[in-house]
């Protein structure tokens, strides 16, 4: 135990540097996953059409194995920052694109015909109505997201480096001391990003909303997937 | 026969032959070399993986199955019980199959702990799930049959949970696949070994097919797990029919 709070101060500057990395890969995943499966999955919800697309892509996403994908990938592409991101990428996506198009598909018709009888545009009903009651579920499924890259981006170690993984799997180099202080500083890493947007989520819904009601968001969504398939 | 060679002035160190060009050249999937030798080389391999798999996946089941019945029975052990499997979402495979390993060793123990461990969220939480959403009439009608309470949970409620649980055996059994490739990184066992080895000799071939056969093996896993689930629930294909 000693070690192991000695191993803070005594490589501050690793940490500090490793753990800067290692945000940037995971915000750098996130933000892929972000702008592949975000906007699919409020286009598809908003249309109601195109379920069998959205449950389909993130139920076999779900199944590929991380390490594997980046053994691939580095079969083709070489060691690089592509190998990593394509393992965190098909590891945000299911989450975030399956509640995403729930969340949209849900929405209370009755709250979106009374939009369309005011007269909205079917840009207006989309922005003012049906995202603003979406935004809880969303932000659930980017919550999830986030927290399964940052406790995958360590993998990242095996094709070139550059997050706390580097320690992770040093293990001769650093001891044990150093692989349980780098995991520590990762699962801070998720409950921060998860509490960072846990807040955000707050702050976008609207008010007399409640929150969803979940066990705990890390929890990845599964059911609906389920009994919607 | 080298002292014969020896003798008759031939060669001393034997001749191979020559690797083909895509071995020697690394190519980045070599279908010959492949096939030469998967059975010595990959198939051993896919025999672990699916043994690691099942072995986790059963005994995960039977933890989570049994501590959702607790916890349907006695909602206040749900909370610590959810927390403590969440937290495993957030400790990288990598890093806790290493600190696992001064407690059990390097064996196929720690690995097994490590994946029972994350398997049992998603399996706890789904059978749950699953029992709670029992329609309030099927119990009102199991209560007017005179059911009691142990009839109710084996006929009616475990009956009408069994998609979401099954759904629930599903996710853990694919994210089981995923993590016993990264086990191997503690020992060389199952689809991982070459993908670790192949870090360490930069061999493509290596690195490709391990990839693909773990790709497969969720793949089929997936697909098996969702025949199962509509053998075993037919009323939900009517169902989804009907609307």
């Amino acid at each position: 135990v000693t070690q192991l709070i000695n191993f803070y101060p005594d490589h501050a500057h690793l940490l500090l540097s490793k753990t800067w990395s290692h945000i940037w890969v995971c915000a750098l995943g996130l933000a892929i996953a972000l702008v592949v499966a975000l906007p699919l999955g409020i286009y598809l919800g908003h249309k109601h059409r195109g379920a069998w697309i959205a449950l389909n892509v993130s139920n076999g996403f779900r199944a590929l194995p991380s390490l594997a994908l980046i053994a691939i990938s580095i079969a083709v592409f070489g060691i690089s920052l592509i190998n990593i991101q394509i393992a965190l990428f098909v590891l945000a996506v299911p989450p975030i694109l399956t509640n995403a198009y729930t969340a949209v598909d849900q929405v209370d018709p009755d709250a979106v015909d009374a939009a369309r009888g005011m007269g909205m545009r079917e840009r207006e009903v989309l922005l003012q109505v049906e995202l603003p009651l979406s935004w809880p579920l969303i932000f659930a499924g980017i919550r999830t997201g986030a927290v399964f890259i940052i406790a995958t981006a360590p993998l990242a170690a095996l094709t070139g480096g550059g997050t706390l993984g580097d320690i992770i799997v040093n293990q001769p180099t650093y001891h044990m001391s150093g692989v349980i202080a780098a995991t520590i500083l990762v699962v801070v890493l998720a409950f921060a990003a998860d509490g960072l947007l846990a807040l955000a989520q707050r702050a976008v819904t609207p008010e007399g909303l409640a929150l969803p009601k979940e066990i705990h968001s890390i929890v990845p969504p599964t059911e609906q997937v389920e009994i919607a398939a | 026969v080298s002292a014969v060679l020896l003798a008759q002035g031939g060669p001393v160190i034997p001749h191979f032959g020559e690797a083909d060009k895509c071995v020697r050249t690394n190519g980045t999937f070599c279908w010959h070399w492949f096939v030469d030798n998967f059975g010595t080389r990959f198939w051993p391999r896919v025999v672990e993986h699916i043994e690691l798999t099942l072995i986790a996946v059963g005994i995960g089941f039977v933890v989570a199955f049994a501590l959702a019945l607790i916890a349907f029975r006695y909602p206040r052990f749900e909370m610590p019980f959810a927390n403590v499997t969440a937290l495993f979402y957030t400790i990288p495979s990598i890093a806790f199959f290493q600190i696992m390993v001064p407690v059990t060793g390097i064996n196929r123990l720690t690995i097994e702990i490590g994946l029972v461990s994350y398997t049992l969220l998603v399996m706890f939480r789904n059978t749950l799930t699953g029992l709670r959403g029992v329609p309030p009439e099927a119990l009102d009608a199991a209560q007017g049959m005179g059911l009691t309470r142990r009839q109710t949970l084996l006929r009616v409620e475990l009956p009408l949970a069994t998609p979401a649980i099954i759904a629930g055996v599903r996710v853990a059994t694919v994210t089981t696949v995923s993590l016993a490739t990264i086990a191997a990184f503690i020992t060389p066992l199952g689809l991982g070994a070459p993908i670790f080895n192949a870090i360490q000799t930069g061999a493509n071939t290596d690195f490709f097919a391990a990839g693909a056969l773990a790709i497969i093996l969720a793949l089929l896993a997936d697909l098996i797990i969702v025949l199962a689930q509509r053998l075993i629930s037919p009323w939900m294909r009517a169902r989804s029919r009907a609307t």
